[in-house]
């Protein structure tokens, strides 16, 4: 699996990313510049978290139009893998990739904090290492996670299984106390229609070393290292 | 500003008459308008410390492991691995009263440049709050506005903000405290110093263009507010975290390189302080083209050039073959890079401004004679011993336990962390919270930083002295209870107008106290900051010196946080007396804040906190916890409370009332909870430390020695109902 993480200026997490994937997959990632344009035969491109842009203006808006964007949609559209995180979830919506949008939190103010997501399924190319239904905990970062899409869109997220994971609590139930950013449905991440492109609010990178609090997340790297 | 300059403009500058005929003097001549805008910023008292100096050079700043003490931009320590941790703490206090969101971010983006500036990738951001009374009108907008504006720009940058305190008292009602904490890693072999050298060498600008906000920023600062604050707004700045992100991302791609021949931020004084001290510094002189500064308006003057506080905006000295190289890095980041000067041998500084020549003043006199003033100095009356057994408990423990829990100044502070990027660079192994020091790991390392900031104000206003040296003491206990090594400390003096006799007594007393803590704990003071006139209408604050401490762990897997484990024994390290005066209970539940502090043993607090972090990297302590605030039941509410765990306290000594031994502030004592403690006491006794098993863990509730019961859940949420529901209230 070879992985390429993008860097818009603003990006902050690269670093958390890049420890994530190597200690999975056991290769640094190729780090691109958001001004180039090939990204080779990467089989995995990575949109981290952070500010792209400094989020002045919508979040991801912005880098959603940065040269190397062309190449990421021709690398989705030859059916390989893309990963967005937080402010690369906000990227791949803003570049039109992944249906909906992240709206401020309904509480208006930054959330920084451990969350439980239940994996919707467990047959992806992400999730192989989870069970359908569990859940795991990852870190919310965020002060614009809150999915919002017409019920037309959501209803046919939920019925084309493009559902990956949902806010819930430790043991798996969905409520709106758990739904801190008031995300429609509890969505915290959906899929592209091909099931490859995958979009998520929380960090699963911040937690794949038991020093830092657990290893919730790592499975995630696992499954995508060895497809 | 066709202004004449004379002695009423440089009073309006905040010069004295005295300090107007120096410059006359130095001058020989009637400045210019632009010249009298540099000596005034750069004798103020934010830039001078003309009334603290005398002060500060009592504090130890030496021990084997300290490369750079206070004058640079940061203080530097060796932390092993060939690695140097560099940190500072500094205040924004006057900006974040004027306009709390910008005052606060902008405090973060200046100690960020501060630490980034010599080397050193931010790897941690910390900060100590003092807000008025929740009841003050302006009280919450303030706490609001600051808790955001920290957020804001820490968040965008990418540092993770770790860890800090807050403390609300009537006193700072007009005059908030903010104070904020970088922490950075540099190669010992890549710092970065500001002394410019080689004449010839270009003077580089890079960074953010240059407006005219923050004009007279610095003079703010050195003084007291009356009634027209609000109309100081405009000289607050306004910060820009994504170009301070790009410059910290450019700026440590270029120090790879061997470009770099000096490097400093513009802060406070912008321009003018950074192009005086990096000539001064360096024995050289400079020029500065200002027709060359990157401009954010048009027709600003040079005064305006030279005074402005723009935020994001740095100034290098290169050599000059590297010229090229280094402008198409800072063009990659999208950042401005402009030469505006160079070097010269003539120890002069002079700034031309479209043809003209605005400014021409001999660098060395302008440090040198700087102002220096030993004010002079009143002792307060200290507060009395208060005898615990002629205080009444008229509430028991478990309602005074659930009242200390639950108020202001103890209440849980995750309303705050919530809003902070903790986490960002995944490498925090302690967040807040988690530990009595926030610890953050190195990548690719098993070495860690523990970090902390600490201070008790109102111990220092009923004895400046012992105030001082308990805070020194309680960071340096923060730092052993997560089992770190304390290195050194950051100090940020947050005091009233030093015009005063009574202000000057409490800085000197405090600084007495600090200078023996350090002395005694081997804990030097490498950076600080001094911020004075924290007065508004002729109210000063309680004296703040809030202390940051720095410690290191070889092996951060060995590191221990406060959450109780069940079933381990709970044991107390340190001498009780049952100490109520200026206790927290002593406030909340008896209504009376007075009496003396209590003292500080340095022996004992050393050896106590070396017996303790022994046990601890021997790993015979699961968990750990200072005894401060509160005192030991409230310590002992934290640790269940952080894991859910609850404990059966067992009966106290018959010579000390209840209240008294439970809730008294002693100094120098910390919870270790172990899984075998007659080991334990047994190494304790053997070392002549003191140590008692109070407390057994388990289930889920908290069992008092009264026969009172409370649930872990009820607790956390007394606990955690303060914040929320104070942020949700009327208006």
């Amino acid at each position: 699996m070879k992985a390429g993480i993008i860097l818009f200026p603003g990006i902050n997490r690269e670093r958390d990313m890049a420890i994530a994937l190597e200690n999975s997959g056991g290769v640094k990632p190729r780090m691109i510049w958001h001004k180039e344009t090939d990204l080779g035969d990467l089989d995995l491109v990575v949109i981290p978290g952070g500010f792209s842009f400094g989020d002045y203006l919508r979040c991801g808006a912005m880098a959603a139009q940065s040269p190397i964007m062309a190449a990421v949609r021709a690398h989705a559209a030859r059916g390989a893998y893309v990963l967005g995180v937080c402010n690369g979830f906000q990227i791949l919506t803003e570049a039109g990739l992944l249906p909906g949008a992240l709206l401020r939190n309904a509480s208006l103010r930054f959330l920084s904090m451990d969350c439980h997501l239940r994996v919707e399924r467990a047959n992806t190319v992400f999730t192989t290492r989870y069970q359908q239904g569990q859940t795991f905990r990852a870190v919310m970062a965020h002060g614009d996670g809150n999915y919002f899409a017409d019920d037309a869109t959501l209803d046919r997220l939920e019925g084309e299984g493009r559902v990956a994971f949902r806010y819930a609590t430790a043991t798996g139930e969905i409520s709106p106390e758990v739904n801190l950013n008031g995300s429609a449905r509890s969505i915290a991440g959906i899929y592209s229609d091909n099931l490859r492109v995958l979009g998520m609010m929380p960090h699963p990178e911040d937690l794949v070393d038991p020093l830092m609090g657990g290893i919730d997340g790592k499975p995630l790297f696992d499954a995508i290292a060895a497809a | 500003m066709g202004r004449d300059v004379n002695q009423q403009l440089a009073r309006e500058f905040g010069l004295t008459a005295d300090e107007y005929a120096k410059v006359l003097e130095i001058m020989g001549r009637t400045p210019t308008l632009t010249e009298l805008g540099i000596f005034s910023v750069m004798w103020s008292e934010h830039c001078s410390y003309k009334s603290s100096r005398v002060w500060l050079r009592q504090l130890p700043t030496k021990a084997p492991w300290v490369i750079h003490g206070p004058g640079e931009n940061a203080g530097v320590v060796d932390i092993g691995d060939g690695l140097a941790a560099i940190f500072k703490m500094e205040s924004h206090n006057h900006p974040s009263f004027i306009e709390p969101y910008q005052g606060a971010a902008t405090g973060v983006g200046g100690i960020l440049r501060d630490v980034f500036t010599m080397g050193a990738r931010p790897i941690a951001n910390l900060n100590a709050l003092r807000f008025g009374s929740p009841d003050h009108p302006r009280t919450r907008r303030i706490v609001d506005g600051v808790v955001r504006g920290i957020g804001g720009y820490g968040n965008c940058v990418g540092v993770p903000t770790v860890g800090g305190e807050v403390n609300f008292h009537p006193a700072y009602n007009g005059n908030p405290l903010v104070n904020a904490m970088t922490v950075g890693i540099a190669r010992q072999d890549r710092i970065f110093l500001s002394a410019a050298a080689g004449v010839g060498n270009p003077v580089v600008y890079v960074g953010s263009k240059t407006g005219r906000d923050g004009i007279h920023g610095a003079t703010m600062a050195s003084a007291e507010f009356g009634a027209d604050s609000e109309e100081k707004r405009p000289t607050v700045q306004v910060g820009d975290p994504f170009t301070e992100k790009l410059l910290i991302e450019a700026c440590l791609e270029l120090m790879e390189t061997d470009a770099i021949v000096a490097i400093q931020d513009m802060g406070a004084a912008g321009l003018t302080s950074s192009s005086v001290e990096m000539a001064g510094k360096g024995g050289v002189g400079i020029v500065l083209d200002l027709d060359q500064v990157p401009a954010r308006e048009t027709g600003m003057t040079a005064y305006e050039f030279m005074l402005s506080e723009s935020q994001e905006r740095m100034l290098m000295v290169l050599r000059p073959e590297r010229e090229g190289m280094a402008r198409a890095i800072f063009e990659k980041w999208d950042l401005d890079f402009a030469v505006i000067g160079h070097l010269t041998d003539t120890g002069r500084i002079t700034i031309r401004h479209q043809g003209r020549v605005e400014a021409d003043i001999p660098l060395a006199p302008l440090a040198d004679e700087a102002p220096l003033y030993t004010r002079p100095t009143v002792e307060s009356p200290k507060g009395e011993k208060i005898n615990p057994a002629r205080i009444e408990d008229r509430v028991g423990l478990t309602a005074a336990l659930k009242t200390l829990v639950a108020c202001p100044d103890l209440c849980s502070r995750a309303w705050i962390w919530d809003q902070y990027d903790s986490t960002v660079g995944g490498q925090t192994t302690k967040r807040p919270g988690a530990a009595d020091a926030a610890i953050v790991k190195l990548d690719g390392l098993k070495r860690g930083i523990a970090m902390t900031t600490d201070c008790t104000p109102r111990y220092c206003a009923a004895d400046a002295e012992e105030g001082g040296k308990q805070a020194v003491a309680e960071a340096w206990r923060n730092l052993t209870a997560v089992g770190a090594r304390p290195l050194a400390i950051t100090d940020n003096m947050n005091f009233g107008n030093p015009e005063k006799p009574e202000i000057m007594g409490q800085f000197a007393a405090a600084i007495r106290g600090m200078a023996a803590a350090c002395e005694a704990l081997d804990f030097p003071v490498v950076s600080g900051n001094v911020s004075l006139y924290n007065e508004t209408e002729g109210k000063g604050i309680l004296p703040t010196p809030a202390i940051g401490g720095l410690g290191v762990l070889d092996d951060v897997s060995k590191a221990v946080g406060l959450a109780l484990p069940p079933w381990l024994d709970i044991v107390l390290i340190g001498v009780t007396t049952g100490w109520l005066g200026q206790s927290l209970w002593l406030r909340e539940i008896g209504g009376r804040e007075d009496g003396a502090p209590p003292p500080v043993n340095l022996q004992a607090e050393r050896a106590n906190g070396d017996f303790v972090r022994a046990q601890i990297l021997a790993g015979h302590v699961r968990a750990c916890h200072d005894v401060s605030d509160g005192g030991i039941l409230v310590a002992l509410a934290e640790m269940a409370m952080a894991s859910g765990v609850g404990a059966r306290v067992s009966t106290h000594p018959r010579d000390i009332p209840g209240h008294a031994f439970w809730f008294g502030e002693d100094q120098g004592r910390y919870l270790v909870a172990c899984p075998d403690s007659p080991a334990l006491i047994r190494a304790a006794d053997a070392a002549g430390i003191p140590a008692l098993r109070i407390a057994v863990s388990g289930g889920q509730d908290l069992t008092l020695p009264d026969g009172g019961t409370i649930s872990i859940a009820a607790l956390r949420e007394a606990h955690a109902r303060f914040f929320p529901a104070w942020m949700a209230g009327p208006g």
